[in-house]
């Protein structure tokens, strides 16, 4: 098991190696120059050509390429074109906003979208399945950034119950994470009513049910058990989505996370914050699908058991 | 297991008819069929794939696919009390404790995320009427799993890492933990491989005799029947064509032309036919069973009367046949 997950984390660095490259690649390809962008029209070409040199600009790509390896090997990932700042610490000051809003999100989505996919597998085609199923449909379809709007209209602009943006107290989280969570939350009660539905019909559900236990029972240790293994993969990878990807909603709510960082970064042809923040996301990704594997393996014996004999 | 004498029925089934109901059409499934299964006694059904056997089955522990299947008559009584009206808590009383069953695929009738171990203990916890510790109950685990030849430290694997045969010794040992007063085995060794099968049937009847078992042992193998049986009932598209002891069955008696066929299908090692001889044709459509009696579409010696007449049972002391074509014996008597 240690071996595998040494293994896994090996197969970053090729990863991030390729990341960064490609990003340094586009970034290159995209017109403009940093220093015109900092100094202002205003500025002489002189003054321009000399802070583009002094930043590295200048330099061909494959340079610059080797540069920043050699500085993020020294655990130096560069310091913002922009605000001169060590893009390290640039991330890290925003981190946290978006680590909360994946948290919480991730959180509502498994408490809303499990119980409710349960729910509506055990009482197939009742009522309840059919709301249920028609409200997942409609929060699946709806896109998140305009739903996000509605809710600021309905809930800050109408009733004035919430703030419209920041994140200085919970309150601000409110409708960003549902905003985050609803749509996901609609894709999980979907899948796992699927997956229940599976496995209500299977072999060892009626011999559970040939050994007398009660519904309850069948529900919890014989159904859930099985049917929640493809619900966390799910849960993992939109985990590791809401990590990278919530730009639209931190514009939105204008929540001074990760992503509008990045937004920035790219506006201003910042490409070590560019670099740096995709690099942070890439890893992050990586490392939640690691958890989430051996997540997989600790609740699935069958993979279990592969792994221990693979040593 | 009770205070009921050797001769009584412990199980008996009267009248039964189920069917499934699909939006598009209703298959009927069992029609009509009478069974009785004597104490310590086994019982076999025998009949083609599609012949009703495992709904029958599955009926007596009330376990058909929700919303599909339904028993629309009849009565099933185990030990005096009627099955069919029992409310959800008192069947599921009834279910492992006193009738168990053992299903035809271990492959998938084990619970893949739970231990073997686990499977089994489930089984006793939830008929612990004595309040036996779980320490108690553990080692009653390990007991069983010894009597079906498992050692006992295999206990906390899962059914991935036992083989096909091993897997179907594990349904027994839940099937059996409680040492219920009848046993259902459907079709317990079609899975598994010949060898296999031979061990895994001798394992049953030996526990059966151990513990005092009676068996309903629905199989396609008249072999079988004619090694672990006392009795046997023939099925033919949700009917009982014949049935008898084994003695009635494989003795050299008149049968019903069905039960003819299946022992014209089985090759024998003496002749030196070059080629198997099949039933022609196939099942009827159970959702449109033929007029008559149901065999007629398939039978050598169907005549007119066959095709109008719905066969009337004739019975020979202990054997039983619905057919025209064989006259005498008393008339089925409807007590």
């Amino acid at each position: 098991m240690l071996k595998y997950i040494l293994r896994r984390l090996l197969l970053l660095i090729p990863i991030l190696l390729g990341v960064i490259l490609l990003i340094m690649f586009i970034m290159d390809l995209t017109p403009g120059d940093p220093a015109t962008l900092l100094l202002g029209i205003n500025a002489t070409p002189e003054a321009i050509e000399e802070l583009n040199d002094e930043l590295g600009f200048n330099d061909p790509l494959l340079v610059q390429y080797a540069d920043y390896i050699i500085g993020a090997l020294h655990g130096d990932l560069g310091t913002s074109w922009q605000t001169s700042r060590p893009v390290f610490g640039e991330i890290m000051s925003r981190f946290p906003v978006t680590l909360k809003l994946a948290v919480f999100s991730i959180i509502v989505t498994a408490i809303i979208g499990i119980p409710l996919g349960i729910i509506s597998a055990i009482k197939k085609y009742s009522v309840l399945d059919m709301v249920c199923t028609s409200v997942a449909m409609i929060f699946t379809s709806l896109p998140r950034f305009w739903l996000g709007m509605m809710l600021i209209l309905l809930f800050s602009v109408q009733l004035g119950w919430l703030p419209t943006n920041g994140v200085g107290t919970w309150k601000h989280y409110i409708l960003p994470v549902f905003t985050l969570a609803a749509p996901t939350a609609a894709k999980i009660m979907r899948l796992t009513r699927t997956t229940m539905l599976e496995t209500i019909r299977s072999d060892y559900v009626r011999t559970a049910r040939s050994k007398g236990a009660g519904e309850n029972r069948i529900i919890v240790h014989h159904e859930l058990k099985n049917a929640i293994l493809p619900v966390v993969t799910s849960l993992g990878i939109e985990f590791g989505q809401l990590l990278g990807g919530a730009i639209l909603i931190e514009t939105v709510f204008s929540m001074q996370g990760i992503s509008t960082l990045m937004i920035t970064a790219i506006r201003m042809k910042d490409t070590p914050l560019v670099t740096g923040s995709i690099v942070f996301f890439a890893t992050m990704v990586c490392i939640t699908m690691l958890i989430i594997d051996l997540l997989y393996t600790a609740i699935d014996p069958r993979l279990r058991t592969k792994y221990t004999k693979a040593k | 297991m009770s205070s009921i004498a050797q001769n009584d029925n412990i199980l008996e089934i009267k009248d039964l008819h189920v069917v499934y109901e699909t939006d598009s059409e209703t298959v009927y499934a069992v029609n009509g069929i009478d069974l009785s299964l004597k104490a310590g006694k086994t019982l076999g059904i025998v009949g083609e794939t599609g012949a009703g056997k495992t709904t029958t089955a599955l009926s007596i522990l009330r376990l058909l696919p929700q919303d599909i299947g339904k028993i629309t008559s009849g009565s099933i009584t185990f030990n005096g009390q009627e099955l069919l009206t029992l409310g959800k808590s008192e069947m599921q009383k009834i279910r492992g404790a006193s009738i168990s069953m053992i299903f035809q695929d271990p492959m998938t009738s084990l619970n893949p995320v739970n231990t073997v171990g686990d499977q089994i203990y489930e089984s006793l916890m939830l008929h612990n009427d004595e309040h036996k510790s779980k320490k108690e109950l553990e080692e009653r685990v390990d007991a069983i799993l010894e009597s079906v030849g498992i050692p006992k430290t295999r206990k906390k694997e899962y059914p991935h890492q036992f083989s096909g045969g091993m897997k179907q010794r594990i349904v027994i040992a839940i099937a059996l933990a409680c040492h219920p007063a009848v046993v259902i085995a459907d079709e317990p060794t079609t899975a598994l491989d010949v060898t296999i099968q031979a061990q895994v049937l001798a394992m049953m009847s030996a526990l059966r005799d151990q513990l005092g078992m009676a068996m309903i042992l629905i199989t396609h193998d008249l072999g079988v029947v004619a090694e672990t049986c006392d009795d046997v009932a023939v099925m033919y598209a949700g009917e009982i064509v014949e049935s008898g002891t084994v003695e009635d069955i494989f003795g050299h008696v008149r049968h019903h032309p069905y039960t003819e066929g299946l022992f014209g299908s089985i090759p024998s090692l003496g002749s030196d036919a070059k080629r198997l001889k099949p039933i022609s044709g196939l099942m009827p459509d159970p959702t449109n069973l033929p007029t008559g009696c149901s065999f007629h579409p398939r039978c050598p010696y169907a005549t007119e009367k066959c095709r109008e007449e719905k066969p009337e049972a004739r019975y020979f002391g202990t054997h039983f046949v619905a057919c025209h074509l064989i006259t005498g014996g008393e008339p089925k008597n409807d007590e």
